[in-house]
């Protein structure tokens, strides 16, 4: 009963899968076994209907080879233009891709779905353009032969024996809506090749004997049909699924491809591909490198990447193992990735080299449990065994890998040398060797000669070493084995000593040349370790946007050495060059259109991709989770150093770290603003109640007295109504001085104040404080004393008396009548002091700080005080001159507020009297 | 109420309130008012009635009161008291260095008003100010105009050259204020207009010879952000 309900992973699967279906425009391919079958012509005939049922239909590119009937359908449907390229002299019509997504039908026509762009489209193949029309929500109508299947393609080579170049991804059609077979059989459609309805007829012939054979026809029409009806079948069991009729596969099953550098290797991942699909499994594609295999040639290692992607393409999971032992890594993997089925190529030793040395495929049937291993025979080997160069495969790629050249030059360079070291070494032997000979037996004598050889192995590897080991062997034969100075060996059992000492050195050589590649595999892992820890560790210590570009463009640089850049988008989305600073490896001239494709589809693009490889960079979408953050553009110096399997995984960690990173500082960024804008309303809060509070008092004065001076007839006497007119006069001035305080706080908060800064004598500023404080300050005794030959200070007089202003106004508030002011100032060797004492009752212990807060009062609510504005005033306007200010109770009584201007500027020069 | 002889006063301001208040307040202390409430009507009553002083507000709706003062100046030589909005100090400056002479900042009392209306009346009745006989008095301080001779109390000040040629610019306008630039100019030439820091220095020497203390000035006044003015 139970495993009749459908597994909620699974239902969320597919309720995400319908999602996007309804999103996504539908894919009809109409499908035939060759060309000629009427695929176009079916393709326009529905489409006609289409029109007639008042649907929004279009033409986006149909060829119609000359076929008038086809040609007649045309008529009357709406044409897209096509793009004219000029490619090497004649136009090329290709499909305008943006025109269509411009124009936006509900439906469009879209011929030959396997078609090959050319050079100066946005993708390689119509196929991705088709995607992009389906993202874009728009229906396709397309038309397909079953050749160009890429999974088939292989079989298809075979039994017709032309290879087709033109492939399709499986996906493509396997996530298409609709299969429409378009079916003819061989006979008719011979017939309408020799009627000239297909070819012109000067081709009809060619092609009859070539590719339309009858029997060729009869398995092409056999593998569409057969392909159409696994699409029924898959559909079918997608209709069971959906309707939870059963469950109808073991979701466990999982297929591991295990590829070697050699030509068997392509086929082993379509076959993988194929069985794969038939089985409804995941799989994954595996390249074990060993440390023999490192040693491949470049050519090599780059073909089995090709093949990798490949894989990829065809959509599998590749992974790159790198141990010592193959079949040993196989069955570790694949017991950790649980995996059920093995395909592996046969095996290659044959008879006594395999028995003597193994091989994967033995040690997988005695190891492997629980697997099932499916072993994949070879073609006989034909025209070669190189599958290096198929244009088909390399189409990805605008031009051999570059850096190649170099790198096999200086790797030929380093071999020669090791060569001429082996041969040194072994002179050196020989002539150590020589001065041993008479008092040292033979067998210690051979020793110096294979401690050259183990020199020779770790420093130069195998080659060098193997050749030290003949030569040493030789010439120890010629010199030392009697008769001397001939190769020949009077006494048999120095050729067991001669075999032996070969033997010791080669195995020396293998071993030591082992070790060597290991340790460098091990340095190499070492490298990529420390590299991705250096950068995380930096990008953590970026604090700003800014600083993590920085040290992403450099970390990036120095791995891959790419010049790089990452662009981000503006508000609206739109990718913008990076204002600011250039950084010194920061890359100039990406295409901002290409980083917007990018940004907008959240894939890859450039160079190695499938969207527009003509592009030099590589652009790499910068993403966290769902959230898009900008996009990285490569450019690549040595598309290996990027798109090699362990440097491709280093890059897309170091991209993942640096989304975090970039995500870290926004939220970061967040948060602060979130802080500042809850200070901000804090404070507005206050200010509200302050000056609810601190205007309202001097308004009720006011109010009231003047309304008590307006009474007609009062019984106010004249001395009555001047102290009316006084306290009217006083609380307005109370007023008035809490208004500006609150005004210079606000220009000193918004940051608009600029200070006009000019020498000034400190006597000149406290003698325009005195004065303006003249009256206030009557009654009591103000003592200024200044150090004789005061320099003057480059600063804001305004502003400074203000802060003068303020600690006096706080003086006359908060200390008795009578109690006496003295106004200090000293300089020691950068700056000034200048304190304002007074002799009152002191500022309450730890409030020392508290009193520069804005709207801090130590009486709260008192008749007496202010806004509290007045000592935040100063500190703003003191920090704004980079000095300090700070109260503290003199131990003699009273408090003292003191301010430290720096004299940071060099006094300036006095003009000389004449 | 107004006699013919009583001086008259064209008061430029858009607030009724403040008008008001000038009004009554200078009313009461025999001045004739006039009132404009915009720049351009300003400019024709100081053209129609003739005063003997402007009390313009830098502020108005119409026109900046620096252009206000520049057309009046084309014809006139009549002083101007200028009426501006705290923290302005660059705008006083530009109206004084127009040709203003004198402000006032808001929020003032009459009795502020009333010292500026008779120091900027006198001047333009007696100008230049000399006093009787060209010698400047106000309590201790004494200057000679005539025999270049400077007194406090009884004892007589030796003043360098440059001392002496800035004591007398401030003497000649005594009571009035003058910009940096303006004193500049006067005494070191045009070419000195940006070494404000000499004038502070020679200001700060002519306090120490003059002032009995530097910091509590009596007779030099600093004018903050504007300049200095010798008291009378």
């Amino acid at each position: 009963m139970n495993n009749e309900r459908p597994d909620p992973d699974e239902l969320l699967a597919r309720v995400e899968r319908e999602q996007t279906r309804a999103s996504r425009g539908r894919l009809k391919i109409f499908f035939g076994a060759a060309a000629g079958v009427g695929k176009t012509y079916a393709m326009l005939l529905a489409a006609r209907e289409r029109r007639a049922e008042n649907i929004d239909i279009i033409v986006g590119l149909v060829e119609t080879h000359g076929r008038k009937e086809t040609a007649v359908l045309i008529e009357g449907l709406e044409v897209l233009p096509p793009k004219l390229i000029e490619y090497r002299g004649t136009t090329l019509r290709e499909f305008d891709l943006d025109k269509a997504l411009k124009r936006k039908p509900s439906v469009i026509v879209v011929d030959e779905l396997a078609h090959t762009n050319a050079q100066g489209c946005r993708h390689p193949k119509r196929w991705q353009d088709i995607e992009e029309l389906l993202e874009a929500g728009i229906d396709v109508y397309t038309a397909l032969n079953v050749q160009h299947l890429e999974s088939l393609n292989d079989d298809i080579g075979q039994i017709t024996g032309i290879q087709v170049w033109e492939t399709v991804p499986d996906t493509v059609f396997e996530e298409a809506n609709e299969i429409e077979l378009v079916d003819l059989p061989p006979d008719e459609l011979l017939d309408r090749l020799k009627d000239g309805k297909v070819y012109l007829p000067q081709q009809a012939q060619e092609a009859i004997r070539h590719f339309f054979r009858k029997g060729n026809l009869i398995a092409l029409r056999e593998l569409a049909l057969r392909q159409t009806a696994n699409r029924v079948d898959a559909q079918m069991l997608d209709y069971r699924e959906d309707n939870a009729i059963r469950q109808v596969w073991q979701v466990s099953e999982r297929i591991m491809v295990c590829i070697g550098p050699n030509a068997l290797a392509e086929r082993l991942v379509r076959a993988g591909k194929r069985f794969a699909t038939s089985l409804r499994a995941q799989w994954l594609v595996v390249y074990v490198e060993t440390p023999e295999l490192q040693r491949l040639p470049a050519e090599k290692r780059d073909s089995v990447l090709r093949i990798l992607r490949l894989g990829e393409k065809l959509g599998a999971e590749t992974v790159t193992l790198s141990a010592p032992d193959m079949s040993s890594a196989i069955i570790k993997f694949s017991n950790d990735r649980n995996v059920t089925k093995i395909v592996i190529g046969k095996p290659t030793r044959r008879g006594f080299k395999r028995f003597l040395l193994g091989s994967v495929v033995d040690s997988l049937i005695s190891d492997a449990h629980n697997i099932n291993l499916y072993l994949l025979g070879s073609p006989r080997p034909e025209k070669g065994d190189d599958i290096s160069d198929r244009s088909g495969l390399s189409l990805y790629r605008k031009k051999p890998l570059p850096g190649l050249g170099v790198r096999l030059s200086s790797w030929q360079k380093n071999r020669t040398l090791g060569y001429v070291w082996a041969f040194a070494v072994v002179v050196a032997s020989t002539a150590l060797t020589y001065m041993m000979f008479g008092r040292f037996e033979l067998a210690n004598m051979i020793m110096v000669f294979l401690l050259g050889v183990v020199f020779i192995a770790t420093r130069f590897g195998r080659g060098p070493s193997i050749f030290a080991s003949f030569l040493g062997v030789a010439i120890f034969d010629f010199l030392f084995v009697k008769p001397y100075l001939s190769f020949t060996v009077a006494d048999s059992q120095y050729l067991v000593t001669l075999l032996a000492m070969l033997t010791v050195a080669m195995l020396i050589s293998n071993l030591m040349a082992n070790v060597r590649s290991q340790a460098k595999v091990a340095g190499h892992r070492e490298r990529r370790a420390t590299v991705l820890y250096a950068m995380s560790r930096d990008l953590t210590a970026s604090q700003s946007e800014d600083e993590i570009v920085r040290t992403a463009v450099h970390h990036l640089y120095s791995e891959f050495g790419s010049q790089n850049v990452i662009l981000f988008p503006d508000a609206n989305g739109r990718i913008t060059y990076p204002k600011g600073q250039a950084i010194p490896e920061s890359l100039h001239g990406a295409d901002l259109s290409v980083a917007q494709w990018v940004m907008d589809h959240n894939e890859i693009a450039g160079q190695g991709t499938n969207t527009l490889p003509g592009t030099e960079a590589i652009y790499f979408p910068l993403c966290n989770k769902e959230t898009m953050l900008g996009v990285l553009v490569l450019l690549p110096v040595n598309l290996r150093r990027v798109y090699l399997p362990e440097q491709r995984k280093l890059l897309e960690t170091f991209l993942g770290q640096i989304a975090q990173a970039l995500i870290r500082v926004k939220l970061t960024e967040q948060t602060k603003k979130v802080q500042v804008e809850m200070e901000a309303e804090r404070l507005r809060n206050m200010l509200l109640s302050s000056i609810s509070h601190d205007l309202r008092t001097p308004l009720t004065t006011i109010v009231g007295s003047a309304s008590t001076l307006m009474e007609e007839n009062s019984a106010l006497n004249s001395g009555d109504k001047l102290e009316l007119s006084r306290s009217i006069y006083d609380e307005a001035q109370r007023m008035s001085s809490l208004i500006n305080n609150i005004l210079d706080m606000a220009r000193l908060d918004a940051g608009t104040i600029e200070l006009n800064k000019q020498w000034v004598p400190l006597e000149e500023i406290i003698g325009t404080v005195l004065t303006c404080l003249q009256k206030r300050l009557e009654n009591r005794q103000v003592t200024v004393k200044l150090p004789p030959g005061m320099p003057m200070v480059y600063v804001d007089a305004v502003m400074i008396e203000q802060v003068l202003i303020n600690l006096l106004e706080n003086v006359l508030r908060y200390t008795p009548g009578k109690s006496p002011v003295e106004i200090m100032a000293e300089v020691s060797s950068a700056k000034m002091e200048i304190s304002v004492a007074d002799r009152g009752p002191g500022i309450p212990s730890g409030l020392e700080n508290k009193l520069f807060e804005k709207f801090y009062r130590v009486h709260n609510e008192a008749a007496q005080s202010g806004v509290g504005l007045g000592l935040a005033i100063c500190r703003a306007i003191i920090e704004a001159h980079g000095g300090s200010i700070q109260a503290k109770n003199r131990p003699t009584g009273g408090a003292v507020f003191s301010f430290m201007i720096p004299l940071d500027h060099a006094q300036p020069e006095m003009g000389e009297e004449e | 109420m107004s006699s013919s002889n009583s001086p008259v006063i064209v008061v430029i301001e858009d607030d009724p309130a403040i008008r008001l208040f000038l009004r009554t307040g200078l009313g009461a202390h025999g001045f004739k008012v006039f009132e404009a409430d915009t720049g351009k009507q300003g400019i024709i009553e100081a053209g129609v009635r003739k005063p003997d002083l402007i009390i313009l507000d830098l502020g108005l709706p119409d026109m900046d009161g620096v252009e206000v003062i520049k057309t009046i100046r084309a014809w006139s030589v009549m002083p101007i008291i200028i009426l501006s909005a705290r923290s302005g100090e660059q705008h006083k400056i530009d109206a004084l260095d127009a040709g203003a002479d004198d402000y006032l900042t808001k929020p003032f009392g009459l009795g502020e008003l009333l010292a500026r209306i008779r120091v900027a009346l006198r001047h333009s009745v007696n100008s230049p100010e000399q006093g009787e006989n060209g010698v400047f008095t106000n309590g201790a301080l004494k200057v000679d105009l005539l025999n270049r001779q400077v007194f406090v109390g009884d004892r007589e000040i030796h003043l360098t050259k440059i001392q002496y040629r800035l004591l007398s610019v401030l003497v000649k306008n005594a009571g009035k204020v003058l910009t940096h630039q303006h004193l500049l100019k006067e005494v070191w030439g045009p070419s000195y207009s940006d070494n404000s820091h000499y004038l502070r220095i020679y200001m700060s020497q002519l306090r120490q010879k003059l002032e009995t203390d530097p910091t509590q000035p009596e007779y030099l006044l600093t004018e903050s952000g504007v300049g200095y003015r010798l008291k009378v």
